[in-house]
């Protein structure tokens, strides 16, 4: 039979307070760590966003089965920037003092990471870009840091291997045409190839540039093809670089080196529609399915992306975009662990002095948050006979030829003999 | 740098896709042009129509053209349901200025949103075996992806040209918006023939859809950038007519294609609304408008 007293009383109302504590204080820890972003899912960038945001997701869903951060789940708090730079500062303002996040990172694009870097200076925040070319050239941010692997000078470091690789041909090319959308992106991928085609001596006998609509290239790969260029450097995005390759198949464009900075030819669904047609091409490109580049983890990354990206209407791959995605979260979620902290000072002076292992491999940022040296790949398309998606998952249909530590194969030059 | 071969290049490039441009303006001619309807959502409905013909590729492997031409009668169906619920909603309660204009941006937007949620966002294109061909005569080279747009978008032309001149209905088109009273004197019905019109104009829109799928890669956003253009063109054209639509579709093409090849491409658009600001300054009711 129990038997209550004043003491016994309060003995129990003591264990019932302590218990209430002990069970409060992991409910407390159990608030997630909120990473704020915004993101292209509609819009001229929202097939890279949306991809982009898969990998995301499998990295919050990867990183709270293994238990979260600091024994605290985390949560991706995100909205849609509509491919629109004027809505960013004001979804980062409603993220930091509405949702109230805990950390930051960017979305998609150079065009949509500029007008966040005010915010995140203002605030003195730790900033991780995706896929921004340059960004940091203006602002010279020191808690800025970027996953695009363009290098510490990212104007020119961007198309480095495409005039190293040009200048070792044997004979070497004289002339070059520069062509390039009217936008940030392709601006400043031009203006990088212009500083390395007079430091190399080239002469440029073309150098144009076009309205992003532009629907038909060919009157503007005819004027390249008058001018009978050596080298066409070429920086444009999905739809000009689809319009320019069609353009040079059917006009039979002469020249010895053709590409460089085309955005789109990285994606399945234009690979696929483009086929044979690439062939000959070199372009950048920051992962393909070549041997020298299977990183830890990337195999396994890229099996979850594709089975997540299925029937959603975006790169059913996911080697462009996605793997870096998911690197920059694993660095923040490396640097979380490592600093036991949400300390962006910690944050940032922990990415400034580490060598991250992602799933594209080893990641070390310069001083200017840049990757401390340039990993943009120079791949040729090679041995393409179809447009089937199985054709670019496999070895050898874009191999490697810059930079050298990870080359797969040899280029074959010039371009009108290997198309 | 100027060749002869360079200008009959550019001039031929200019004509086809100026008649690309005419095939994409048609319908926003009869809509807005004759019917006076600010219809602002009619790139939306040529993107539809893109994915229609690429959806027909895609599964079955059916030509983009015969896909485009397929689906017109089903747009014309929903080009009569939109006017008969902008008719209601807005035009009979003589409310169509500001909210009929607002009408067509929603109708935009969900057949924009609409196609995200179907397809997705990433690029679509379709093949076709005049893809990727050229032709050579002499010194010009021929784009068979651009002429073969170009030559239905002509034939397309014809019929609704033939059709506005040669049927009562047709006619009655034409005279809805210049005497709607004297429409009803003759015993016809200017919201059937309104209804009729912008069912026309709806329906143009799936051919044209299945040339702007030919042409280049699209994403459901993509009919944005075209809305100035059509715009441009109808007005430069002159307001209610097929042909001055078709002559300022080729008078734009050639101007963006000649400053392209000679000057700098990113002028283009620049020096073709400029040709448009021009006649305007001469003509302000366009090239062939009354």
């Amino acid at each position: 039979m129990l038997s209550l007293n004043r003491r016994g009383l309060l003995a129990g109302a003591a264990a019932l307070g302590a218990a209430a504590l002990i069970a409060g204080a992991p409910a407390k820890a159990a608030e997630p760590i909120k990473v704020g972003f915004s993101m292209a899912l509609t819009g001229g960038l929202a097939g890279a966003g949306k991809s982009a945001l898969i990998a995301m997701q499998i990295w919050e869903k990867d990183t709270n089965a293994a238990g979260g951060l600091l024994g605290r789940p985390v949560k991706l708090i995100y909205y849609d920037d509509q491919t629109n730079a004027a809505t960013v500062p004001g979804i980062y303002t409603k993220l930091l003092d509405v949702d109230k996040v805990d950390l930051v990172v960017s979305g998609y694009g150079t065009n949509l990471i500029a007008p966040a870097m005010p915010i995140m200076m203002q605030r003195n925040l730790t900033f991780i870009a995706l896929f921004g070319l340059a960004v940091n050239d203006k602002f010279n941010y020191d808690r800025y840091f970027q996953i695009l692997p363009a290098g510490p000078k990212p104007i020119t470091d961007w198309s480095r291997g495409f005039f190293e690789l040009a200048m070792e041909q044997d004979p070497k090319p004289k002339t070059i045409a520069l062509v390039g959308a009217d936008a940030e992106f392709a601006k400043n991928a031009v203006k990088g190839a212009r500083i390395h085609a007079k430091n190399y001596g080239l002469e440029i006998v073309y150098d144009g540039s076009y309205h992003p609509k532009t629907p038909d290239f060919t009157p503007i790969v005819r004027a390249i093809q008058a001018r009978k260029p050596d080298v066409v450097y070429v920086g444009s995005y999905p739809p000009d670089s689809v319009g320019m390759v069609k353009a040079a198949t059917e006009i039979g464009l002469k020249t010895k080196l053709f590409g460089g900075g085309m955005v789109g030819l990285q994606y399945a669904t234009i690979m696929t529609a483009l086929g044979p047609k690439l062939n000959g091409i070199v372009n950048y490109d920051f992962w393909v399915p070549e041997p020298t580049l299977n990183f830890e983890g990337v195999e396994a990354f890229l099996a979850k992306y594709q089975a997540a990206a299925k029937g959603k209407g975006v790169d059913p791959l996911g080697y462009y975009l996605p793997t870096y995605a998911h690197a920059y979260l694993e660095i923040l979620g490396q640097a979380v662990k490592a600093t036991n902290s949400l300390d962006h000072g910690k944050l940032a002076e922990h990415m400034r002095a580490t060598t991250y292992d992602t799933v594209v491999g080893k990641v070390k940022f310069a001083p200017n948050g840049e990757w401390a040296k340039t990993r943009t790949l120079m791949v040729q398309y090679q041995d393409i006979k179809d447009n089937e998606l199985d054709t670019f998952a496999k070895a050898g249909t874009r191999v490697v030829l810059y930079p050298k530590e990870w080359a797969s194969g040899k280029i074959r030059y010039p371009y009108t003999e290997a198309k | 740098m100027f060749t002869f071969e360079l200008l009959w290049n550019a001039l031929v490039a200019g004509v086809l896709l100026g008649g690309f441009y005419a095939a994409v303006s048609l319908g926003l001619s009869i809509t807005f042009g004759q019917l006076d309807i600010v219809n602002i959502s009619h790139p939306a409905f040529v993107i539809l129509g893109a994915y229609i013909a690429y959806m027909g590729n895609e599964w079955w492997g059916f030509d983009p053209i015969l896909t485009g031409v397929a689906a017109a009668p089903f747009f014309y169906l929903i080009g009569v349901g939109t006017y008969r619920f902008y008719y209601e909603a807005f035009e009979r309660r003589d409310d169509e200025a500001l909210r009929g204009l607002a009408f067509f941006f929603g109708v935009m937007f969900i057949v924009e949103v609409v196609l995200i949620m179907v397809y997705g966002v990433d690029f679509r294109s379709v093949q076709a075996p005049y893809i990727g061909g050229n032709w050579e005569i002499g010194m010009i080279g021929i784009p068979t992806r651009m002429f073969v747009p170009c030559m239905v978008s002509l034939v397309m032309f014809a019929a609704v040209y033939l059709y506005l001149a040669r049927t009562f209905t047709g006619r009655a088109i034409l005279a809805v918006s210049q005497d709607r009273l004297a429409l009803e004197l003759m015993a016809a019905d200017p919201v059937r023939v309104k209804q009729v019109g912008f069912g026309l104009g709806i329906a143009t829109a799936a051919i044209a859809g299945a040339l702007l799928i030919i042409i280049i890669p699209i994403e459901p956003s993509v009919g944005r950038l075209y809305i100035g253009q059509v715009f441009a063109i109808v007005v430069l054209g002159g307001l209610g007519s097929i042909t001055g639509t078709l002559v300022a579709a080729l008078i734009l093409g050639v101007a963006e294609s000649l400053v392209s090849t000679f000057y700098g491409p990113s002028w283009a658009p620049a020096v073709a609304f400029s040709v448009l600001l021009l006649a305007l300054a001469v003509r302000p009711q366009g090239l062939f408008g009354r």
